[in-house]
């Protein structure tokens, strides 16, 4: 077959780039060939897009056979394009769950591990890599190695939040933790501002296994910051109801809308309604594990939303020492600029990360979803400045506007660590991405 | 049901193993590459296959081994019940045009051999007093069309044999059943722009189970290929000759 001509791939926020997709159940065939692997195409920016000097990427997705799973301890290992809605068909009756999970079902183990991706439980349970004991991998010298905290340690870190850059992720081991039931015991309580927002999240730290909130982005003044915080824990199989929860039918946006239709007034209403709805000041029920952890999968293609142009999610965490006014400066950073973010979250992280280039560390986290338009680089280059003064950084996997000497200045001695052990696992520089290119300069 | 698949490593192959062992059924696996069988295994395994899935060697290629193969199956299994065969393989028409040896190899696997393979089958199964017999054939059998000649002749002729086979040995507890997928997303189509109406492995393999169940002779999957086939076969050769479907 002659080579098929090159397509439109592109990352959730719809950031796209010219590629050609290598799919097939043998990755270990075809990961000799190409330079890059994608699987969902979840992460938002230019993470999963091929740089444009080599447009082939192998498509992971067909690679998706669980290789084996120890019941007595929840040891679990498959192929790295098996997907995590896949795991939560499967294992959730039986009584085990992934340790970490993200905001969407719909991604791949390779996927988790090169964003080391974290959940409403970052604050106890760290993110998906500490909890990842081995992997499987297609190095730039074309070896196939297994590597783990003993073995080959400093790729197995560089690999955990590396985002795909020190080589395939072919096969992936980790623990699944046992669940009593598929079911949630959630208590919302309506947060009147931003410092309270702090607060509050770090009070229910020690007594909720999962928390997050949801941040009203345009209240300004007084109200900057209120919203709903979400605490969770899984429910006792007598307080669940005894059928599982139904996976019903799911809405798809057929086509992009129109970029207008979000605008300053459209989301307003939407994020003052959204706040009224939790007009106690405190609530409690049991819902569904889907609806807790993935409320946006509940419409397949939701990106379309935000019409051609798409969206990006600017994700930043602050340290603990920028102390406690440091979501408020960041929040007013946004406000101050007229951006206007449909939908922001917060949640905060209890502990850093074993993988070298990994997101998290102890802070406070802000996720804020922004359509594209001709402002959005002066946007996200003024919040990135806020956040280098607070000493913090961005989170990768969301990205696609930050420069290079903003990461720079960002990663510091981090940065010069996976750079020494990408020269050493890839001195010539084989695995690159369009986020490579950009951030990291190859 | 205690089943065999021939070609359940990839594709649609898989995504009916994966519902079979999901119902908990007794599988084993025949195949060429060993450590991919093993592999899939493991898969079948987990995911609730009754007891452990066991591997043994069978290439469309050699003929010599099939009975073996079978009967090694319905030994492990002790006895069988149905035989699930998906293998195959596939080239572009422009591919086939320009490499007889390929045309050839692709006319020997996907009719003579699979034949063969369902001759062996045949026994087996009457031997066990009947069963199922489920094969996949293709919509690209239905028709001379421009783009699959060689790979819809083949079919062609698979379907018409299982059909035969289907008229003789229904009364005698053999149920044949025929399945002819459209277009289909799976690695084999990879690269091909889809059509509409082309179909997931999973959804095919879920309208295959339960023509598996109910015995049904002919499956179309996605179930609208049923009706664009049934056009298609009325269309004057005037007319198929000019478009290039």
């Amino acid at each position: 077959m002659g080579e098929p001509p090159l397509s439109t791939l592109s990352g959730w926020g719809r950031h796209s780039a010219q590629g050609r997709e290598r799919v097939g159940e043998d990755l270990e065939r075809i990961s000799a060939e190409v330079n890059l692997s994608r699987g969902l195409g979840r992460s938002y920016g230019d993470a999963s897009l091929p740089p444009s000097d080599s447009p082939d990427v192998l498509n992971t997705t067909y690679a998706d056979r669980i290789l084996g799973f120890d019941e007595d301890i929840g040891l679990f290992r498959a192929e790295s394009g098996f997907a995590l809605n896949e795991l939560n068909r499967l294992f959730m009756p039986r009584g085990w769950f992934t340790p970490v999970s993200p905001g969407t079902k719909f991604v791949t183990l390779g996927g988790m591990v090169a964003a080391d991706v974290h959940g409403k439980n970052q604050h106890r349970d760290g993110n998906f890599g500490d909890h990842v004991t081995s992997l499987r991998m297609r190095v730039a010298d074309d070896r196939v190695v297994e590597c783990s905290p003993a073995q080959h340690p400093d790729l197995f870190r560089a690999t955990i939040g590396g985002m795909g850059l020190t080589g395939h992720i072919l096969e992936v081991e980790f623990g699944l933790h046992s669940i009593p039931s598929q079911w949630i015991w959630q208590e919302s309580r309506r947060i009147h501002d931003i410092d309270e927002f702090q607060e509050s999240l770090e009070d229910a730290a020690p007594d909720w296994p999962y928390t997050m909130g949801w941040i009203d982005c345009l209240a300004r003044g007084k109200r900057m910051g209120r919203g709903t915080l979400m605490c969770g824990r899984w429910a006792d199989p007598d307080q669940a109801p005894s059928r599982p929860p139904k996976t019903g039918l799911r809405p798809t946006l057929r086509f992009d809308w129109p970029s207008w239709v979000l605008n300053r007034a459209t989301i307003r209403v939407f994020n003052e309604l959204y706040y009224r709805k939790q007009w106690r000041s405190v609530s409690r029920r049991i819902v569904s594990h889907e609806s807790f952890y993935y409320p946006l999968d509940a419409i397949r293609s939701w990106n379309r939303m935000y019409g051609r142009r798409g969206f990006t999610q600017y994700q930043c965490v602050l340290p603990r020492e920028a102390g406690r006014g440091s979501a408020r400066r960041v929040l007013e950073v946004l406000t101050a600029r007229g951006g206007a973010s449909f939908l922001c979250v917060i949640k905060d992280f209890g502990r850093g990360s074993r993988g070298v280039l990994s997101f998290p560390r102890p802070g406070i986290t802000l996720a804020l979803d922004i359509a594209v338009r001709d402002g959005t680089q002066d946007l996200v280059d003024t919040l990135n400045e806020q956040v280098l003064e607070e000493g913090g950084r961005v989170y990768l996997a969301k990205d696609s506007f930050t420069r290079r000497e903003h990461f720079e200045a960002m990663e510091g001695e981090r940065l010069a660590e996976f750079n020494a052990i990408r020269d050493r696992w890839d001195p010539n520089r084989r695995f690159r991405s369009a986020l490579s290119v950009r951030l990291l300069g190859d | 049901m205690r089943v065999a698949f021939l070609g359940a490593t990839k594709g649609m192959g898989r995504a009916l193993a994966r519902l079979s062992a999901e119902r908990r059924d007794a599988i084993c696996l025949l195949g060429r590459n060993d450590a991919d069988l093993e592999r899939s295994a493991a898969d079948l395994g987990v995911r609730g296959a009754a007891s452990p899935v066991r591997c043994f060697s069978c290439d469309l290629e050699q003929t010599d081994a099939f009975a073996p193969a079978l009967s090694a199956a319905r030994e492990a299994l002790g006895g069988l019940d149905a035989v699930v065969v998906t293998a195959g393989i596939f080239a572009t028409q422009e591919e086939l045009e320009a490499d007889p040896v390929l045309a050839e190899r692709l006319v020997r696997i996907n009719f003579s051999n699979t034949v063969m393979f369902c001759e062996a089958a045949r026994k087996v199964l009457l031997d066990e007093g009947g069963g199922t017999l489920c094969v996949f054939s293709s919509v690209a059998g239905e028709r001379g069309r421009k783009p699959v000649i060689i790979y819809g002749a083949a079919k062609a002729g698979l379907t018409r044999y299982l059909e035969g086979l289907d008229h003789k040995h229904r009364a005698d507890g053999l149920r044949v059943i025929t399945v002819k997928p459209g277009f289909v997303k799976t690695a084999m189509t990879a690269g091909l722009s889809p059509p509409p109406f082309a179909g997931e492995p999973h959804a095919v393999a879920t309208r295959v189970m339960s023509a598996i169940d109910r015995g049904t002779p002919v499956v179309y999957a996605p179930a609208p290929w049923r009706y664009i086939m049934a056009i298609i076969r009325a269309l004057p050769r005037a007319i198929m000759r000019r478009i290039e479907f």
